[in-house]
């Protein structure tokens, strides 16, 4: 179960795209619609309605929070169904076959046999053929949901309610009293799907199979299929796909025994400047033990020289914008992080080492708001993150509300205890959520239009989820300032931080006002735990990582300084980025921390210091 | 009158005090040696020898605990990287042990993963054992004292400091973490198997070890003592009451802090270098904030501003860890955490505190 699991996690679509993304420029991977049918969202609903169906949404949200094992097993069938929803896009495509045309359908009549050679002699038809109707029957082979009967009839299962059809006709059929066989997967079947698979799929009339097909046929083309390759790119209406299919077409042309057609391909090349064609370039350039070039044709060669030199100029470009968006998505993530503390530690003064913890519940929310979605309104999946944005910020806001009144004000005298009370708190909420949810990571999906991935040039595409949490970052910095100059609550807390008695004297409430402010800023935590919850794995343990962090982020920034805040956040995130490649992401870290330490002796104060009398205390 | 004032900042006492003072020392270094030893393994007053080593180890904890009240108790420097000093001088110690235990010439498979098969020159002079001594001091010395000289020559203090000596540790974690650091990245160094000569599993050696431990804490324990009493002790607590009059007043408080703050990194490198034999064990995860902080609470609960505060409050938290984590681990952190809450709440003298109100000689100074 476990690794079937995780099997099923590699290969979901997302997932390699989300760890790429970490590492540094990922590709852009195949990404599959979601049109989860109607009827499969109802299947669901009756499963769940048996025991949840009456129970409104708070009290779901109360089991999910109070009721610690039971709440934990329904989180987990969630989970499941959550990622068979990411998944539904691939399995709609199959139950959109109806019936297959006659000469197709005669060669998929043909899977039914024992004999793997027979399958192979199929599968190498179905290519000739060249019918994207096929593609669904292959998959599903490929899958070992491909099945026949006694009466040699070609059945499919369908990967979601493990109900049969007939490949062929498209009709329904009953599994009982059937006797079921496989046709053989050896690994010889296995090679020769995965091309045929590509190759149909370039026809397909979705946009994002086919590029997921030219993305393969791409890194791996197919001498013989270089006709096909032709026509498709003749059809071809998408820019991305052909410019994949041209890649595909050229890298088969330069071997070519016509020098004419090498230099197309070899100029073809230098125009898309690919970086992954480099090395079949500097194949031409070699020279082989007499020192005689390789490739005698001199015009190719030099072609090649400029097509590389080309494409080098393009790598450096892209290698250097795409460090500067990492760098920019790296420093919105500890934006997030941070932003909630620069309101509670940069405006009250408050040491909240429960900070961490305030994300974490930020995440957890947004993983019991996925989980309600899935058990109540399996349709809106896909905008269960809109409802977790509110939901978290309230949430963790009643839980800075309580802390509040709980502990901190007690304590505001006293900053160094507030840090060990705190401190206290953030232990206690950590083994809550262990206690809850479990020492295990949960698992988030991310809705499907969250998890493909953006283009931003050839070479540079950024997870579509980190795209979100860029502009998420401008939106609750937008937030923030909003709050803290547009209302009166932000006015009042200016004025208290400014000066408390004051204030107070002007008939500021400012016992309360340190309450709502706490609020806020833990609110504001929460709202960066949503967005953390989309990048990282969810985790009792997710708040500790990102606390040093954000101190040094408000610190660095100038304490009680939202704007400074923003500048250091992503000036942080950039400059490591520039740094890691050089150093390791360890060391470029460790010597930030030196960074700071050495920038705070010079100037105390932060980017921005405060001008003014209230600059200094 | 000064004379009792000062007796009772420093948690001391008259001749009573000196007797019950006495008779924790005979307690730990004779008694328990004697129900270990002489004492028959079917009585029930026999100590096992995993309850001495446990003792041990607790005792390098309350020498931690003690040079932590020196710099945060008596000079009001919160510091939440002692945890660092204390794993340097584990790792210095460490080093030793594995340099011997490979005598042969063989090296450590972490060593070997860099693609190398000789020893890093920074291992080699560790084979020594003065080396190793002085480097116990040296490395967490040297550390404190630049890091302290530059945050405490920018005034740097309170919170703010706390945070930086946070991040300190939490850097000096990353790194040991590292596996081209070369001291054995993120499984540390373990497998140990000679001190000085003598196997470390050995029971007469646990013993030894006990036995050491328990003077650097008698030591620690004398020597915090007579600063803390000191005219030096003196403007140390002037510092944490009120550090600009200190300054007014024509003291330099950089030097006293400077010198107070290295000292105490420097009592925890010993704590360390004694505790990583008993435990066979020293990894990047003694570094983790969280370690350091957990520090601060044994002051706290003991007390800070007392030393026997510290010694019990380091005592009584690690009594009840290994008794919550063996019975319910799941409850330990909950524990913890309610005991932060509670003793910045309800006991910001500690326990020591509420035995002074009990006696009614407490009360606010």
């Amino acid at each position: 179960m476990g690794l079937r699991r995780l099997h099923r996690a590699l290969l979901r679509p997302g997932v390699l795209n989300l760890q790429g993304s970490r590492a540094g420029p990922e590709v852009t991977g195949p990404a599959f619609p979601a049109n989860a049918s109607a009827n499969r969202s109802s299947v669901w609903f009756a499963r769940t309605g048996t025991f949840m169906h009456k129970s409104n949404w708070l009290t779901g949200l109360l089991l999910g929070l109070l009721l610690g094992a039971p709440g934990a097993t329904l989180a987990q069938s969630a989970e499941e169904r959550a990622e068979a929803i990411a998944e539904g896009g691939q399995q709609a495509s199959d139950a959109a076959a109806d019936g297959l045309a006659g000469e197709t359908g005669e060669v998929v009549g043909r899977l039914a046999t024992a004999e793997w050679q027979e399958v192979r002699d199929a599968i190498e038809a179905l290519a000739e053929v060249g019918d994207a109707d096929a593609l669904p029957v292959l998959r599903a082979l490929q899958d070992g949901r491909l099945y026949y009967d006694e009466a040699d009839r070609v059945l499919v299962e369908d990967a979601a309610d493990q109900s049969l059809r007939d490949a062929i006709t498209g009709d329904d059929v009953e599994r009982e009293g059937l006797q079921l066989s496989r046709p053989p997967l050896t690994n010889p079947i296995r090679r020769s799907l995965r091309p045929v698979i590509g190759q149909l799929q370039i026809f397909a009339d979705d946009v994002q199979l086919r590029r997921a097909a030219a993305e393969e046929l791409a890194d791996r083309p197919q001498a013989a299929i270089l006709p096909r390759l032709q026509d498709a790119l003749e059809q071809e209406t998408d820019g991305e796909v052909s410019r994949l299919l041209r890649i595909a077409v050229a890298r088969l042309q330069l071997d070519d025994e016509d020098a004419g057609i090498r230099l197309d391909a070899v100029e073809t090349i230098g125009a898309i400047r690919s970086s992954r064609l480099k090395g079949s370039l500097e194949r031409f350039l070699r020279t082989d033990a007499d020192g005689a070039y390789t490739e005698p044709d001199a015009a190719v060669r030099d072609a090649a020289r400029a097509a590389i030199s080309a494409i080098e100029q393009r790598e450096q470009l892209s290698r250097l914008l795409s460090d500067l968006v990492y760098g920019l998505s790296m420093g919105s993530v500890l934006l997030l992080a941070a932003l909630g503390l620069a309101i509670i530690f940069g405006l009250m003064r408050v040491i909240n080492m429960a900070h961490g913890e305030l994300l974490m519940i930020g995440a957890y929310t947004t993983f019991v708001v996925q989980n309600l979605f899935v058990l109540h309104a399996p349709e809106l999946f896909n905008f269960y993150l809109v409802a977790a944005v509110p939901a978290a910020f309230l949430v963790t806001g009643a839980v800075g509300i309580v802390m509040e009144r709980g502990v901190i004000r007690h304590l505001y005298a006293r900053p160094l205890e507030t840090l060990l009370a705190t401190w206290g708190i953030s232990l206690i909420l950590m083994q809550t959520a262990r206690t809850i949810f479990g020492a295990q990571n949960v698992r988030i999906v991310s809705p499907e239009w969250f998890s493909g991935s953006v283009q931003l040039m050839q070479g540079v595409s950024l997870s579509t989820s980190r795209v979100g949490v860029i502009l998420f970052a401008f939106f609750v910095v937008g937030l923030v300032w909003f709050l803290m100059t547009r209302t009166r609550l932000g006015l009042e807390v200016r004025a208290v931080m400014q000066n408390r008695e004051m204030a107070a004297a002007m008939g500021v409430s400012a016992n309360r006002v340190d309450m709502w402010t706490f609020g806020a800023g833990a609110g504001v935590a929460g709202l960066g735990g949503v967005a953390l919850s989309q990048i990282v794995n969810v985790g009792p343990e997710l708040g500790q990582a990102y606390i040093v962090d954000s101190f040094m982020v408000v610190v660095l920034g100038g304490v009680g300084n939202i704007l400074g805040s923003v500048t250091s956040a992503l000036g942080l995130g950039v400059f490591s980025k520039f740094l890691e490649p050089v150093t390791g992401a360890v060391l470029a870290k460790i010597l930030l921390f030196v960074a700071i330490i050495i920038f705070i002796q010079w100037r105390p104060q932060g980017i921005f210091a405060l001008k003014g009398r209230s600059a200094e205390d | 009158m000064a004379q009792a004032r000062i007796n009772r900042i420093a948690g001391l006492h008259g001749p009573a005090g000196w007797l019950l003072f006495l008779l924790a020392v005979a307690a730990v270094l004779v008694l328990m040696p004697v129900l270990n030893r002489v004492v028959s393994p079917e009585s029930i007053f026999h100590v096992p020898n995993w309850m001495l080593t446990l003792t041990g180890r607790f005792l390098c904890l309350a020498l931690v605990a003690l040079a932590l009240d020196l710099i945060w108790g008596y000079t009001g420097i919160l510091s939440l990287g002692h945890g660092a000093f204390f794993a340097l001088g584990g790792y210095v110690m460490g080093m030793h042990l594995t340099r011997n235990s490979y005598a042969d010439g063989g090296v450590p498979n972490f060593i070997q993963f860099l693609g190398v098969s000789e020893w890093p020159w920074f291992w080699v002079p560790f084979q020594w054992f003065w080396f190793t001594a002085l480097m116990i001091l040296l490395v967490p010395g040297v550390l404190a004292f630049l890091f302290g000289f530059f945050a405490f020559r920018s005034r740097v203090r309170g919170v703010y400091f706390a945070i930086i000596t946070q991040a300190l540790t939490f850097g000096m974690m990353l790194l040991f973490f590292r596996t081209e650091t070369g001291v054995g990245g993120d499984t540390g160094l373990t497998n140990f198997q000679t001190l000085l000569g003598f196997s470390v599993r050995d029971a007469d050696t646990r013993l030894a070890l006990y036995l050491v431990s328990a003077l650097a804490v008698i030591g620690g324990y004398l020597a915090c003592r007579y600063i803390v009493t000191s005219k030096l002790g003196r403007v140390l607590t002037a510092i944490r009451d009120a550090e600009s009059r200190v300054r007014f007043t024509g003291y330099n408080p950089l030097r006293y802090k400077l010198f107070v703050w290295t000292l105490s990194a420097m009592l925890c490198g010993v704590a360390g270098a004694l505790y990583v034999p008993q435990t066979g064990v020293i990894n990047p995860g003694e570094m983790a904030p969280a370690q350091s902080i957990e520090m601060a609470v044994w002051v706290a609960l003991g007390g800070r501003g007392t030393l026997v505060g510290a010694l019990a409050g380091a005592g009584i938290v690690n009594g009840m860890k290994s008794y919550v984590t063996a019975v319910h681990p799941d409850l330990w952190l909950f524990f913890l955490g309610a005991l932060f809450i509670i003793v910045t709440l309800f006991l910001p003298r500690g326990v020591v505190g509420l035995f002074q109100r009990v006696r009614g000689e407490g009360g606010r100074s």
